[in-house]
């Protein structure tokens, strides 16, 4: 019985966008770092060894779905959170207090979870789809066959409207974290006087770090920018 | 200060019961003094209407001295108005100034129906505390209160904690109408506690399970509800109430 009330009540819901929330920021730490990759010298060879590595590790490849399921989840659950809470107050206010009393962002999580839906779909598209698919290039390295999603990626960040598309992908994203990460300590009722402040600190600097290393990626590409490291690789 | 005096357009809602539609009515008044109280400023216009042979403009207020948490009304779109901390009783008419035009609504959720113009019905508050918002007490000799220890930091938490007065801003304030800020004062200044640490399970299971029945919204953490909370109850409590319902819903039996 408590199960099903933690999970169909107003704080269980809650509790659900955040352990799915902090899901998919620790995807996108593991998906930033391998990507990072990119913007360094020797970038294609180490980029796909290490795309090579997430597609075919069994044990990445499972976490894959659980992946699926967190998107899944966490996207119909902030619907209807968004729709159950907007039928609250049938007769709306003439006057709201707007942005003098929470921020603009904490109030447009769906929206803003939209937009970073819609960038998910074209990002698919783009990526994911060719290369479950099998409609890649192929590169050898060390007389071993791999995936050239680095070319890929060339490709299609040669445009400039898909390059300005994944920015403002990023934007949406800062912005939903900005507001996100620190409510998902609180939904789970990890705020403290003690630690609220740490909290909110390192929810603004991933907000900001994590999307600008995205941003990134397009952008040097599109230039053909890299940073010269020497053999510095990432991951494998 | 400098006491002034000043005329104001005021737009207020008009609504005679819960079930018909309400409207936006705009009245001016003149030579109100800066020394008055919102709620004054609304006494002379009630008198001038009932002069007039209308009907006055109905309004909650019990105390006037910021304890009751009756006097609800929403002004330019801040409940209690502009004044951080303080009730409508406890505003003064210096927050405005000369022509200036002030828009008056009621606490807008639909857990909250209007009883007629600025007033509503906040009885689901009284049923939210009635699921759990007590300590049981046996019959017998009353206990002598200072018998039981109590940690000075956890003391002086749940003082403040008691401070909320019901008064029900948090919900008007929420863009979801979210009832979280009310609930988890009330859950956390008997759960600090050694007196409520018994019930602590239960009271927080069943508070928040009548929040959700009476219709109030999910809370996403916006704290609207602290920024506008005449009593400033802090959303540290929340995250207290979520731990209390997360480890009550995990453990308990
Ligand atoms: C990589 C993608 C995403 C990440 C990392 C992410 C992360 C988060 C986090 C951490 C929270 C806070 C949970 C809480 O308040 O307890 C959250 C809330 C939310 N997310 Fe996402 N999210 C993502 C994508 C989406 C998408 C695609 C949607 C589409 C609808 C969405 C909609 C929402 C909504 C409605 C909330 C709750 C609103 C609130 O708490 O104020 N998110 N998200
Ligand atoms: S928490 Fe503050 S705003 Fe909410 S009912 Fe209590 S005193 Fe009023
Ligand atoms: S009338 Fe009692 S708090 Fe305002």
């Amino acid at each position: 019985m408590n199960w099903k009330q933690l999970f169909s009540s107003s704080v269980g819901r809650k509790l659900v966008m955040a352990l799915t929330g902090i899901f998919l920021i620790v995807f996108l730490i593991v998906h930033c770092y391998v990507n990072a990759n990119v913007l360094f010298s020797n970038g294609e060879e180490n980029f796909n060894r290490a795309a090579h590595f997430m597609s075919t590790n069994l044990l990445v490849r499972i976490t894959e779905l659980g992946l699926f399921a967190g998107f899944l989840i966490h996207i119909v659950q902030g619907y209807l959170l968004e729709y159950h809470n907007r039928s609250r107050r049938s007769s709306k206010y003439a006057m709201t207090a707007g942005n003098l009393t929470s921020t603009w962002y904490s109030r447009s999580m769906a929206l803003l979870g939209t937009l970073i839906l819609l960038f998910l779909i074209v990002h698919l598209a783009h990526f994911w789809v060719p290369s479950r698919f099998g409609e890649l290039a192929e590169v050898s390295y060390a007389g071993k066959s791999y995936h050239n999603l680095y070319g890929r990626m060339k490709d299609i960040f040669s445009q400039e409207w898909v390059v300005g598309l994944y920015v403002a992908g990023c934007f949406s994203l800062s912005w939903h974290l900005l507001h996100g990460f620190q409510s998902a300590f609180q939904t789970m009722g990890w705020n403290h006087r003690r630690y609220s402040a740490a909290i909110g600190s390192a929810g603004i600097g991933f907000s900001i770090v994590v999307p600008t290393l995205f941003a990134l990626m397009p952008i040097f590409m599109y230039f053909g920018w890299e940073i010269d490291l020497g053999a510095v690789t990432l991951l494998f | 200060m400098e006491h002034y005096s000043m005329d104001l357009t005021l737009r207020v809602w008009r609504q005679r019961n819960c079930t018909e539609n309400g409207r936006f009515e705009t009245y001016q008044v003149s030579d109100i003094s800066s020394e008055m109280s919102f709620l004054e400023m609304i006494d002379v216009l009630n008198e001038r209407l009932l002069q007039e042979g209308k009907e006055p403009i109905a309004f909650d207020h019990d105390c006037r001295e910021g304890i009751c948490g009756s006097c609800s009304m929403v002004i330019n779109g801040r409940p209690h108005g502009p004044w951080k901390g303080t009730t409508t009783c406890q505003l003064h008419m210096r927050a405005f100034k000369h022509g200036d035009a002030i828009t008056i609504e009621p606490f807008r959720a639909d857990a909250f129906p209007v009883i007629k113009d600025l007033m509503v019905n906040r009885s689901a508050f009284d049923r939210i505390i009635q699921a759990g918002g007590y300590v049981s007490v046996n019959t017998g000799n009353a206990v002598d209160g200072n018998a039981i220890p109590i940690e000075k930091d956890k003391a002086d938490e749940a003082f403040a904690a008691a401070t909320c007065i019901g008064c029900g801003a948090c919900v008007a304030a929420c863009k979801n109408s979210s009832a979280m800020l009310f609930v988890s004062a009330k859950v956390s200044h008997l759960s600090l506690l050694p007196q409520g640490a018994p019930e602590k399970a239960s009271r927080v299971l069943g508070m928040v399970a009548q929040m959700d029945k009476e219709g109030f919204g999910s809370c996403t953490n916006t704290f609207a509800c602290e920024a506008e909370c005449p009593k400033e109850i802090s959303v540290l409590n929340i995250a207290r109430l979520n731990r209390e319902y997360l480890a009550a819903s995990l453990a308990g039996d």
